[in-house]
C-alpha cells in the first residue's frame, strides 16, 4: 500500500491508495483532482506543480535539470515546488503529502 | 481579466463548419470534413497553425503516428497542411474565440480580433486551450497590461529612460536585459535561482554587466504584486513591482514597466463559459460521435474526454472522423451520407 496525500488549495485532505509505478500526476488526474497536467508528463510545461511537505522534500531525491528549467515558469514557488510528474509512486514514498497549487 | 476590445465588423465568413484550434486534430479534422464534401475555416491563437506539435515541441521526433515510424512534430504538421490543402480551408489565425452563439441554425463564433465566423457545425480541437504568454498571478496585472506590463517587447525605445523590471530566467529575460541597458534608466532582473536556462555567452554578459553595476540581479525572488498610482482612481499607472524572497522577505522596486518572460501557457479562459460541462480541462463527448452537450458542437483531440480517453494524436485522428460522420447529419439534413473508401473517391475536392 503506498498512501499519497493532496492537500487541496481549501486545506482539504484526499488521502488515496496509489498504484507503484504510476506518478503522482497521473494518480492526481485519475481522482479527478484539479490539476490541468497540460503536457501529459513530457516535461513540457509547468502546469502539474505541487509543493511538497517540507518533510518529505529530501526523500524525494534531486531534481534533474530539465525540471529545474520548466519550475522557471512557474508561479507560487517555494523551496520544496516539484513537479508531479516526475515523483514516481513507489513503497518508499508511502505516506507522502503533497499541496495542490491554484489550477487557472 | 478585462473585457477584450471588439470592434466588430459587419462581414460574417462562413462555411459548412468551423473548426477551433489548428492543432493536428483540427488540422485532420478538415480532411475528414472535405472528404464528405463540408467546406471548413479554422480559427487559432497562435499566429501559426500545429497547436502543441508547433509550440512545445516542433524539434522533437514523434515515433506513434501508424504507418510512420518516425518525424518530427514540426513535420508531422506540414505534412498534415500538405493532407488537407485541397480542400483549402480559411485560416484565421492569431486571435482567440471569445464567444459562441446559436444563430437560428447556425453557429456564429466571435474573435478577439473581432472577426465573426458562421458555421452549421462546431469542432472544437481546443488541446489544452489556447495558447497564449504565461501570466503571472497578480493582482490587478490587467490592469496594467499594455503600457506598463509587457509579454513582449517590440521597441527598445519605448524603454528610454524608464525603470524596468524583468522576470524570467530564459533567453527572452537575459536577451532584453541585455538590449536595454543602455536605454532604461534602472533594470532589475527577478529570477528564482542562480541558473540562468539561457545561452552561456549572454549569461556571462549580463553578470558582467551586473558587477558593473548596470544590471541589479533580484536573486531568488519572484514576483509579488503590483503598486499602482494610489492618488488616481482607476490605479492603472504602474510605481512598482513587487518581489519576494523565497524565504519571505518582500523588497519594493520602484518601476514603470515589467517584462514578464514565463513562455507560453494555455487557458480554457472563454470555452469555460459555453455551457459544455467542462471537468479538469475536457469537454464531456459521446466518443462515437464526438457531440458535445450541445447539438451541432463537437470536440476532439485532446479537449475531448470520455472514460479512458488516451490523449494520442492518432486518437485525435480517430475522433476527428467520427464527428465528422455525425456532423454530415446536421449540416446536411434529410441526405443520406454515402460512406466510401478514400481508395474509392479520390479528394473529391469542395462541390461548391
Ligand atoms: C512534449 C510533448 C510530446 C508529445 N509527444 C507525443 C507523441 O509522441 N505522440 C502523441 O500521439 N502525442 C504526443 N503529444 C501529445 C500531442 O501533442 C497532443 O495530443 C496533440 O497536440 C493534441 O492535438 P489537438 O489538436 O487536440 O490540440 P493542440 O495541439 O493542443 O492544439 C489546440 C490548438 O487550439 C488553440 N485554441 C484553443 N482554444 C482556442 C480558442 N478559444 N481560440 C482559438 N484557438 C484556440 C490553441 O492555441 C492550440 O493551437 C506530446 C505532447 C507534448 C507536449
Amino acid at each position: 500500500m503506498t498512501m499519497i496525500h493532496f492537500i487541496r488549495t481549501n486545506g482539504e485532505k484526499v488521502s488515496i491508495d496509489a498504484i507503484p509505478g504510476s506518478t503522482v500526476m497521473e494518480v492526481a488526474r485519475e481522482h479527478d483532482l484539479p490539476m490541468l497536467a497540460a503536457c501529459g508528463g513530457s516535461l513540457a510545461c509547468a502546469s502539474c506543480h505541487v509543493i511538497v511537505d517540507e518533510a518529505w522534500f529530501e526523500k524525494l531525491g534531486e531534481l534533474s535539470e530539465e525540471e529545474e528549467d520548466l519550475l522557471d515558469t512557474a508561479h507560487g514557488l517555494t523551496h520544496t515546488s516539484r513537479l508531479c510528474c516526475q515523483i514516481k509512486v513507489s513503497d518508499n514514498i508511502d505516506g507522502l503529502v503533497v499541496n495542490l497549487t491554484p489550477m487557472e | 481579466m478585462s473585457e477584450p476590445e471588439i470592434h466588430g465588423s459587419d462581414e460574417i465568413h462562413t462555411s459548412d463548419i468551423v473548426i477551433i484550434g489548428a492543432g493536428p486534430v483540427g488540422l485532420f479534422s478538415v480532411f475528414q470534413c472535405g472528404m464528405l464534401g463540408m467546406s471548413c475555416q479554422l480559427v487559432d491563437a497562435l499566429p501559426a497553425s500545429g497547436g502543441q506539435c508547433a509550440a512545445l515541441y516542433p524539434e522533437k521526433p514523434i515515433y506513434d503516428i501508424p504507418a510512420v515510424p518516425q518525424l518530427n512534430a514540426a513535420e508531422l504538421i506540414d505534412c498534415l497542411e500538405q493532407q488537407i490543402a485541397p480542400f483549402a480551408p480559411i485560416f484565421h489565425l492569431d486571435q482567440q474565440v471569445i464567444e459562441l452563439q446559436r444563430v437560428g441554425e447556425y453557429w456564429d463564433l466571435l474573435t478577439a480580433a473581432g472577426k465573426s465566423l458562421r458555421g452549421k457545425a462546431i469542432i472544437i480541437a481546443a488541446g489544452v486551450g489556447a495558447f497564449g504568454p504565461n501570466r503571472p498571478p497578480l493582482a490587478n496585472i490587467e490592469r496594467y497590461e499594455g503600457r506598463h506590463v509587457h509579454y513582449m517587447v517590440g521597441e527598445r525605445e519605448q524603454f528610454r529612460d524608464q525603470r524596468v523590471v524583468i522576470a524570467g530566467g530564459g533567453d527572452s529575460a537575459v536577451d532584453w536585459a541585455l538590449a536595454l541597458v543602455d536605454v532604461a534608466a534602472k533594470i532589475y532582473v527577478i529570477h528564482r535561482r542562480e541558473r540562468f536556462r539561457a545561452a552561456p555567452d549572454s549569461v556571462d554578459k549580463m553578470h558582467a554587466l551586473a558587477n558593473a553595476g548596470k544590471i541589479e540581479l533580484v536573486i531568488p525572488y519572484q514576483l509579488a504584486g503590483l503598486e499602482g498610482d494610489k492618488t488616481s482612481a482607476e490605479d492603472s499607472t504602474l510605481r512598482a513591482v513587487l518581489v519576494k524572497h523565497l524565504d519571505g522577505t518582500e523588497r519594493r522596486l520602484e518601476a514603470d514597466h515589467l517584462l514578464a518572460f514565463f513562455g507560453l501557457a494555455s487557458k480554457l479562459g472563454p470555452i469555460n463559459n459555453w455551457n459544455l460541462g467542462i471537468h479538469n480541462g475536457g469537454i464531456a463527448v459521446d466518443p462515437t460521435t464526438c457531440v458535445t452537450e450541445l447539438p451541432g458542437v463537437y470536440a476532439v483531440g485532446d479537449i475531448a474526454m470520455y472514460p479512458h480517453k488516451l490523449k494520442l494524436i492518432l486518437t485525435g485522428f480517430a475522433e476527428a472522423a467520427q464527428a465528422a460522420h455525425a456532423a454530415y447529419t446536421v449540416v446536411n439534413p434529410g441526405k443520406a451520407l454515402h460512406f466510401q473508401h478514400s481508395t474509392t473517391s479520390g479528394i473529391p475536392g469542395l462541390e461548391k
